[in-house]
């Protein structure tokens, strides 16, 4: 090669070659299956218009294609995804961009900061426990941690609305804006945010019980190697050893499973954002399946491959960051 | 007047107690040891003698409160140590006491360059400035003699070489010109060149500075070339203690007498007439080479040579020593001859068929013929097992009958000195030494004419180590094995090899009879790794003792 890059950029320029046979299989295999599974977008339609007659539908099917062989649709679709172009959804009456992208914003919003604060909260409650092992800080941490791991976000969702909503009133029950409110400005930011708190709350916890018990086993294997043995020696404070021998080697695995993870946290958030009646991705897909369109669930597959791809991108260039045997190559 | 200074470190009946459930109450039991500026003092004793936690409590790291000190008296420059704070031993751990460890890849913080983890101690300690603190640390780096100080400054542990790293580890505990340096085992995981380059220099450093020297080790060699004076601890007992000539040469407490008579001395075994005995194992112009990691868009990935042109021969009966450096492809020679690695050139015959060509049905038969024994016990026996299943599974697996192969498992554990109670035991219930007869038994059961073993005896203390080598020189007599026996420990090489091959860098050097190799090297790789060996001069005396 006689271009010379920096190796980042040859590096993020490979990932990139490697992630498209990745998401066409995907899509591949996405589609196959739906068609696998009984029902299209026209029974969905005739469905609700409570019936029609054989050749209505037949015209249907033809208008949509959906008469030709399951290859020969495949090939069509994929060529189109090939310009970025999803087709239309006939349940929205919009072409499918148009739907994902009002949609988008929310769920990232839901995952990013679910996934920050599972993160935060985890790494932090488990370097705690595993400096205090065993002891009665420990055992409640670690005890909390089970509880949350333990509980359902479909359950502790209603819970959380139960209390906060219903009982105490403090929280709007569903939705991500107060609807015909028009809040401008910082009333706008502070409104989505209320509409934030226990979707997030619901969707955080099983995962910041995931990456607390982590940290806390991986804290204490670090805690006992010869380099922080090293360093006692040296005559460093214990709080020393951990801000700046212990944190850093702790957080690989964590970081390993934050990356891991990511594509769960977009499966979790339908759940969540089904039952808060979020306009977001999660929502979206669970209704394109139950209506049967394809193109719209199609698309969100093709965006949700796309943001775990590039989200494990970002976790091997930030696990390349804090380790520095690791060279990106 | 001059008064004379008190002992850089005095302890006076040191005792430290082991929580309960352990094999004994106290892991060390009154330990009486002075040590005065100047001196050098070897602290010596086989695994679970008490000589790390000696160290530990010193420096006042013990993992207590399961494991603390409970008598006794740690003087430190006439200033008892025992009950001071927290906060005032952190003063004087890597100031005034400081620590040298065994591994230096592992005693290292793998994120932090050289430069900070030497600069951390002079942030914790003094109040100089930054760049003041960079200069101090790059004189030391000078001082360990690491090539290009500024290079390595700013280098991480994983970038430089192991001889390297443990020069950090100097640097960085002699930074303060500590009075009491406390170094656990320093050279052990180090290649025998590096190992007499570290000695050498801490000796150096040492004298310069006038601190005092607690060397702890398992190593008669290493004490033989360091030394000035010798405390030697059985099972937490100071047992014997002196200068290093009276020790080393007239021991007399027959623990010391029975250590000293293990070590392997450095006379190869008499010249056998030349053997017209069959050759049993050939490999010819052998060749491996590591792909490096990379990826396939990369396009730099850089192959590894392990292993170039390499021939040898293996008459029945004979031990051929592949002798060399970490690096050198000795493992992986081991690992080719019994085709647990493919390899890219060559072949291997095993009684005239070739071992590298043989179809994997064929390999299966021909597995039965060359076996291993590997470096680790304790890794290489599945713990889920019984012994008895262990041994007798390898013929099950080529066919036997179940019952009879479990019956022959139990003679091949006489055979290798084990009770044949131990039948029904698990890995886990043996002692290192035990778990290598295991090893062994296991190798036997196929009723090989080839054992391949892997540094054997490494993992094991030395007078283990004198009774796996001995059983393994009688069962190549008694059943005219002919062994391939790969190490480092020249030592172990010259007690137990007929002929070697001295490998570097992946092609033999030099071959011959051991007994000539050491008597007269031709190559200079060879002749520098004869002249490394910790205590050349010094011929253990031959002890008449029954432990050996």
């Amino acid at each position: 090669m006689t271009l010379h890059m920096p190796p980042i950029l040859t590096y993020a320029l490979r990932r990139l070659v490697q992630a498209i046979p990745v998401v066409i299989l995907i899509m591949i295999g996405t589609f196959l299956l739906l068609k696998l599974a009984p029902g299209d977008t026209v029974d969905a339609l005739v469905g609700d218009m409570g019936g029609a007659d054989a050749a209505f539908i037949a015209r249907l099917r033809a208008e949509y294609g959906l008469d030709q062989p399951i290859w020969v649709q495949l090939w069509r679709y994929m060529v189109k995804l090939a310009s970025f172009d999803f087709g239309w959804s006939f349940v929205y009456e919009q072409p499918v961009a148009t739907v994902l992208m009002d949609r988008l914003g929310t769920t990232l919003m839901l995952m990013a900061a679910s996934l920050s604060i599972a993160f935060c909260a985890g790494i932090v409650l488990g370097a705690i426990a595993a400096r205090r092992a065993y002891s009665a800080t420990d055992n409640l941490i670690s005890v909390l941690g089970l509880v949350f791991y333990a509980t359902p976000s479909f359950f502790l969702s209603l819970m959380l609305m139960l209390v906060f909503s219903v009982k105490l009133g403090w929280l709007p029950v569903g939705g991500i804006k107060t609807i015909a409110a028009f809040y401008t400005g910082w009333d706008h930011v502070w409104d989505v945010v209320r509409h934030l708190i226990m979707p997030t709350t619901a969707l955080s916890l099983i995962y910041l019980a995931f990456y607390l018990r982590l940290m806390r086993a991986s804290v204490m294997e670090v805690a006992d190697l010869d380099y922080v043995r090293t360093a006692r020696a040296k005559g460093a404070r214990e709080g020393r050893l951990m801000t700046h021998h212990i944190m850093r080697n702790a957080l690989l695995p964590v970081v390993t499973l934050l990356g891991l993870q990511f594509s769960t946290v977009l499966g979790g958030s339908i759940v969540v954002e089904t039952i808060f009646t979020l306009p977001g991705l999660g929502q979206l897909a669970y209704q394109s399946v139950v209506q049967r369109d394809m193109n719209t669930l199609m698309g969100i597959i093709f965006l949700c491959a796309i943001i775990v791809v590039v989200v494990n991108f970002l976790t091997d260039l930030l696990y390349a960051r804090l380790d520095s045997r690791i060279e990106l190559a | 007047m001059t008064q004379t200074p008190p002992p850089v470190l005095d302890l006076c009946k040191l005792e430290i107690s082991l929580p309960k459930g352990a094999d004994r109450p106290y892991a060390l039991e009154g330990l009486d040891l002075t040590i005065n500026a100047g001196e050098i003092v070897c602290l010596v004793g086989e695994s679970g003698s008490g000589k790390s936690l000696c160290a530990g409590a010193i420096m006042g790291l013990l993992p207590e409160p399961h494991v603390r000190v409970t008598g006794g008296a740690i003087r430190f420059m006439g200033e008892e140590l025992r009950g001071k704070s927290d906060a005032e031993m952190r003063k004087l751990r890597g100031a005034d006491i400081s620590m040298i460890f065994q591994e230096p890849m592992t005693a290292l913080n793998p994120q932090k360059t050289v430069g900070w983890q030497i600069d951390e101690v002079l942030r914790l300690h003094t109040k100089m400035t930054k760049a003041e603190r960079k200069a101090r640390a790059l004189e030391m780096l000078e001082r360990v003699h690491i090539p290009e100080p500024s290079s390595a400054y700013n280098a991480y542990p994983h970038q430089i070489s192991g001889g390297q790293r443990q020069r950090v580890m100097i640097a960085m505990s002699l930074v303060l010109s500590p009075k009491l340096i406390i170094a656990d085992e320093p050279t052990t995981a180090l290649d025998v060149t590096t190992q007499l380059q570290i000695l050498k220099l801490i000796r150096e450093l040492q004298e310069e500075e006038g601190a005092g020297v607690l060397f702890i080790t398992h190593d008669f060699g290493v004490v033989a070339e360091i030394a000035d004076k010798v405390a030697v601890l059985c099972r937490g007992e100071l047992v014997e203690s002196g200068t290093t000539d009276a020790v080393l040469n007239r021991p007399q407490h027959p623990y010391t007498r029975a250590l000293i008579g293990a070590v392997p001395a450095l006379t190869p075994p008499p010249v056998k007439a030349a053997s017209d005995a069959p050759v049993v194992l050939q490999g010819t112009g052998l060749k491996k080479t590591f792909a490096a990691r990379g990826g396939l868009l990369s396009g730099k990935r850089k192959a590894v040579t392990a292993v170039k042109d390499l021939t040898f021969e293996l008459r029945q009966g004979e031990t051929l020593g592949v002798v060399g450096e970490s690096g050198s492809g000795k493992t992986t020679v081991s690992r080719i001859v019994t085709r647990l690695l493919e390899c890219d050139h060559g072949s291997v015959e095993l009684d005239g068929t070739d071992l590298l060509a043989a179809t994997p049905k064929e390999l299966r038969a021909l597995r039965q013929h060359i076996q291993m024994v590997f470096q680790d016990p304790m890794a290489s026996l599945n713990p889920r097992k019984r012994v008895v299943d262990l041994i007798a599974q390898g013929p099950i697996v080529h066919g036997a009958d179940p019952k009879k192969a479990r019956e022959d498992a139990k003679r091949l554990l006489e055979l290798v000195e084990l009770s044949p109670a131990a039948a029904n035991r698990f890995p886990h219930e043996f002692s290192g030494g035990q778990r290598q007869r295991i090893g062994i038994a296991r190798a036997l059961a196929m009723e090989p004419k080839v054992i391949v073993a892997d540094e054997p005896v490494s993992a094991l203390d030395v007078s283990v180590q004198a009774q796996v080598l001995k059983l393994l020189a009688d069962l190549r007599d008694r059943l005219n094995l002919s062994l391939l026996f790969v190490t480092h420990d020249l030592r172990v090489a010259a007690q137990l090899c007929d002929r070697i091959i001295v490998m570097q860098k992946g092609e033999i050097v030099e071959s011959g009879l051991t007994a000539e190799v050491f008597a007269n090297p031709q190559h200079p790789y060879t002749q520098n790794l004869l002249s490394s060996i910790p205590g050349r001069d010094w011929t253990p005396p031959s002890l008449h003792t029954d432990a050996a």
